[in-house]
């Protein structure tokens, strides 16, 4: 039951990244692809509608883990505490960044706002990726089962480690660009004109980074973390991962020169769903290392009680339906390149 | 470990209160605007509909808000309050969960569809929207609700052998007795809340002299929901709640009403000031018997005061618990005198020709945001010292390993954005209450075009 659980949690984590992830991304581009204020109102009105909804996946995602792993949630929220503040502070910006902006047609007021949006979604997105490096890395966890860390010590992988370290750097540098290019991608498909253009430039601009820092950023885990090729070796099924990962990133060279904004953005989105699974399939069962194995926090140690988990698959499975129907409906609704004109942003 | 847990529970009650002033509003007028939409739906009478745009928007700049210092609570249960986290997660994992799931997607995005949605969707279907964002706050309340209430009176649970707090019966643990009659008091709070604020920008613009037509509305359906709900709030689900604080955390009682020694024909206090040192009441103002009466139906019933409890087991801050109580129940009464002439008055046609109650009702707008704080302080006040009460006390539930210096790092940033989101807030809505229900602003071409 615990197991099923684990790929819930992993799939909502998962699908937050894809979705919010192009909000992230669009506002990572935004100062530097949107010039004029049309522009920028068109990227807003992008992702205007369904950025709140993107969201509550990440809400969903940790109710849902506060309500399977308990124990987990205790450990890591109370051992990440300033950088899971910190992000708490960033999504507040991105959110009025956002949503004040339009209210007052007044050029420095929307200056302000604007960079508030760019700059808070650039870090969160520096920041999700160093916390996926801080799992997959090990915390330090005693025998408490709880840990404390810094924001950063020395920034090398010593004993007394820091949120930040250059390997958790590079991964919080692969979801920046990957967030970026994820975010131009959607740009180009929702939007007209020399914006889409501009937004096409700059993931073709990300994609030999991404590449580079994709092969990167394997190299430096299996080198920290040998052992986190064991999965794939003892279940070949994993090795669909790196088959998957490969040809969206050849999906994605292929279809964005040749204006195919749909299926980049398609290829974008399994790209960065199946490197989540691919980390979680490393991992099952732990859900957060230690940096001495025997305090690893796994699935057995973490689960709540089995009954409550049982119960929970019920309405789970009722509330993801709901949730998926509005998602589709929402989109729907809003499919389409975004014109200016009636409604707010 | 003194100081940390001082700024742990400073953090939760800090964020918590500021938080709380936006989803009062954003349920309370989700419940205002269906009614709204209804009637526009039904008399296809445009100045209701611009009622309902011009409120939809007041709700959008709200619901933000509400959004952006909501996501903090739940990471809280987390970062601050580990230790409680750990022991109660695998009971109340379910209805945050839960609330994430069923309230959150639902609101998220029909919210979308009703602030942008309009001229996409047809009447109906944008009325449907407004529904589903009703259902969905309302929703969400229940779910919070249900949560505290394990923690009022923790049931459906039982104790695994590592010592966590587990799920038994989920039926036992989401309708828990207590969330009941807690959700109808809340939530008629929230819709208090929702009517004055409606009723008092429609006094605001009747004393303007402007917008009168779109005024007239927004008085009369804040002055009927404000009454109906202002008289429901003391009878039955105030009394009903009292009576269960009664039963169930008798200490909290005594310690609401600032009764030091256990009495027959208990009295009540109206005024006065506890003196905790002393076990006495100064300068009291009372009323003999009432307490005996509202907790026991009977006059000469005997009540249990603080005397009879240990006082390891006495609300940790009497003084502030018996002052948040008083002034919660004494704006609720001033409630339903205000909203009572008000409604008397608009039966007889006089209202809105009744300078001196537009002046009134245009003023009372901050009341029902300090009633509905200090109810939510005496129910969390009323629970100390416990964190789940009678099971685990609050201070064995905040996390260990973040220093009190650490938590005064992050509860001073949250008071710094909070400040600046307050007054953001405030600007934003000052501006859209300005600029009126008649206009519909078009960012793009800056036109004010009447629809």
């Amino acid at each position: 039951m615990a197991g099923v659980w684990f790929w819930i949690v992993a799939a909502m984590i998962a699908t937050y990244v894809v979705l919010d992830g192009f909000d992230l991304g669009a506002g990572a581009i935004y100062l530097v692809a949107a010039k004029t204020n049309d522009e920028r109102r068109r990227v807003l009105r992008a992702i205007g509608p369904v950025w709140d909804g993107n969201e509550v996946w990440l809400i969903a995602a940790g109710g849902t883990l506060y309500f399977a792993f308990p124990q987990l949630y205790a450990s890591s929220f109370s051992g990440f505490y300033l950088p899971l503040t910190i992000v708490l502070w960033l999504l507040i910006l991105r959110a009025i960044g956002i949503e004040f902006r339009t209210h007052i047609e007044n050029h420095v007021w929307q200056s302000f706002f604007d960079v508030i949006f760019s700059v808070s979604s650039i870090l969160l997105a520096v920041f999700f990726g160093a916390a996926l490096g801080n799992v997959v890395r090990g915390v330090p966890l005693d025998a408490s089962g709880y840990f404390f860390e810094p924001l950063w010590t020395n920034f090398k992988l010593s004993s007394q480690v820091g949120i930040l370290d250059w390997y958790t750097l590079l991964i919080g540098g692969m979801a920046l660009v990957t967030l970026t290019a994820h975010g131009s991608y959607y740009i180009a498909l929702k939007t007209d004109a020399d914006l889409s253009r501009r937004a096409r430039g700059f993931a073709l601009i990300c994609w030999p980074v991404q590449f580079f820092l994709t092969v990167s950023a394997l190299v430096a885990t299996y080198f920290i973390r040998p052992d986190i090729i064991t999965n794939y070796a003892n279940h070949k099924i994993g090795l669909l991962v790196p088959v998957v990962v490969v040809a969206s990133l050849a999906l994605m060279l292929w279809a964005n020169p040749k204006g195919k904004e749909k299926l980049a953005f398609v290829a974008s989105s399994m790209y960065i769903a199946f490197m989540l699974v691919g980390a979680a399939f490393a991992l099952y069962p732990v859900v957060l290392s230690a940096r001495d194995p025997q305090y690893d926090l796994t699935i057995y140690n973490t689960a709540a009680g089995s009954h409550g988990l049982s119960v929970g698959l019920a309405w789970w499975t009722l509330g993801a339906v709901l949730a998926v129907s509005y998602f589709v409906f929402v989109y729907r609704m809003f499919r389409g390149k975004v014109q200016l004109g009636e409604g707010h942003y | 470990m003194e100081s940390a847990l001082l700024i742990h529970r400073l953090h939760f009650a800090f964020t918590a209160t500021f938080h709380y002033l936006f989803p009062q509003l954003t349920m309370g007028l989700a419940l205002l605007i269906v009614v709204l939409k209804t009637i526009a739906l039904r008399r296809n009478d445009p100045v209701y509909h611009e009622a309902a745009r011009f409120w939809g928007k007041i709700f959008g700049i709200n619901f933000v808000l509400g959004v952006v210092t909501g996501i903090p609570m739940e990471f809280q249960f987390g970062t601050n309050w580990s230790v409680f986290s750990r022991f109660a997660g695998g009971v109340i994992g379910q209805t945050l969960a839960m609330e994430g799931m069923f309230a959150f997607f639902l609101e998220s995005a029909f919210l979308g569809l009703f602030l942008y949605g309009e001229k996409r969707l047809s009447p109906k279907a944008h009325w449907l929207s407004a529904v589903a964002v009703f259902v969905g706050s309302w929703l969400s309340g229940y779910f919070i609700i249900a949560t505290d209430a394990f923690m009022q009176h923790p049931v459906g649970y039982f104790t695994a052998a590592d010592g966590s707090l587990q799920l038994e019966s989920f039926w036992d643990f989401v309708l828990n007795p207590w969330a009941g009659w807690q959700y109808a008091h809340n939530m008629g709070g929230a819709a208090i809340t929702g009517a004055f604020i409606m009723t008092s920008v429609g006094a605001f613009y009747l004393l303007s002299g402007k917008w009168t037509a779109h005024a007239r509305i927004f008085i009369k359906t804040g002055v009927i929901a404000g009454c109906v709900f202002s008289v429901l709030q003391i009878f039955p689900t105030g009394d009903r709640q009292g009576k269960m604080v009664t039963d169930l955390q008798p200490v909290t009682l005594a310690a609401m009403e600032g009764l030091f020694q256990g009495q027959s024909s208990a009295p009540i206090v109206l005024i006065g000031q506890p003196d905790v040192q002393q076990g006495t009441i100064d300068n009291p103002i009372q009323v003999p018997g009432a307490l005996s009466i509202l907790t026991y139906r009977r006059w000469n019933a005997n009540v249990l005061g603080l005397d009879a409890f240990p006082k390891q087991d006495w609300p940790d801050n009497i003084p502030l618990l018996y002052y948040s109580y008083h002034i919660m129940v004494g704006l609720g009464t001033l409630f339903v005198a205000i909203t009572i002439v008000a409604s008397l008055l608009l039966w007889r046609g006089k209202l809105f020709n009744s300078r001196w109650m537009l002046w009134i009702l245009m003023l009372s707008a901050p009341f029902p945001y300090i009633a509905n704080t200090a109810g939510w302080m005496t129910a969390e006040l009323g629970r100390q010292p416990w964190l789940v009460y009678g099971l685990m006390r609050t201070e064995n539930g905040y996390s260990r390993l973040v220093s009190a210096g650490n938590g005064m790092f992050t509860l001073l940033g949250f008071m710094g954005i909070y400040m600046a989101l307050g007054i953001l807030g405030l600007f934003l809505l000052w501006r859209e209450i300005d600029h009126g229900p008649a206009a519909w602003r078009d960012s793009a071409s800056n036109l004010h075009v009447a629809t």
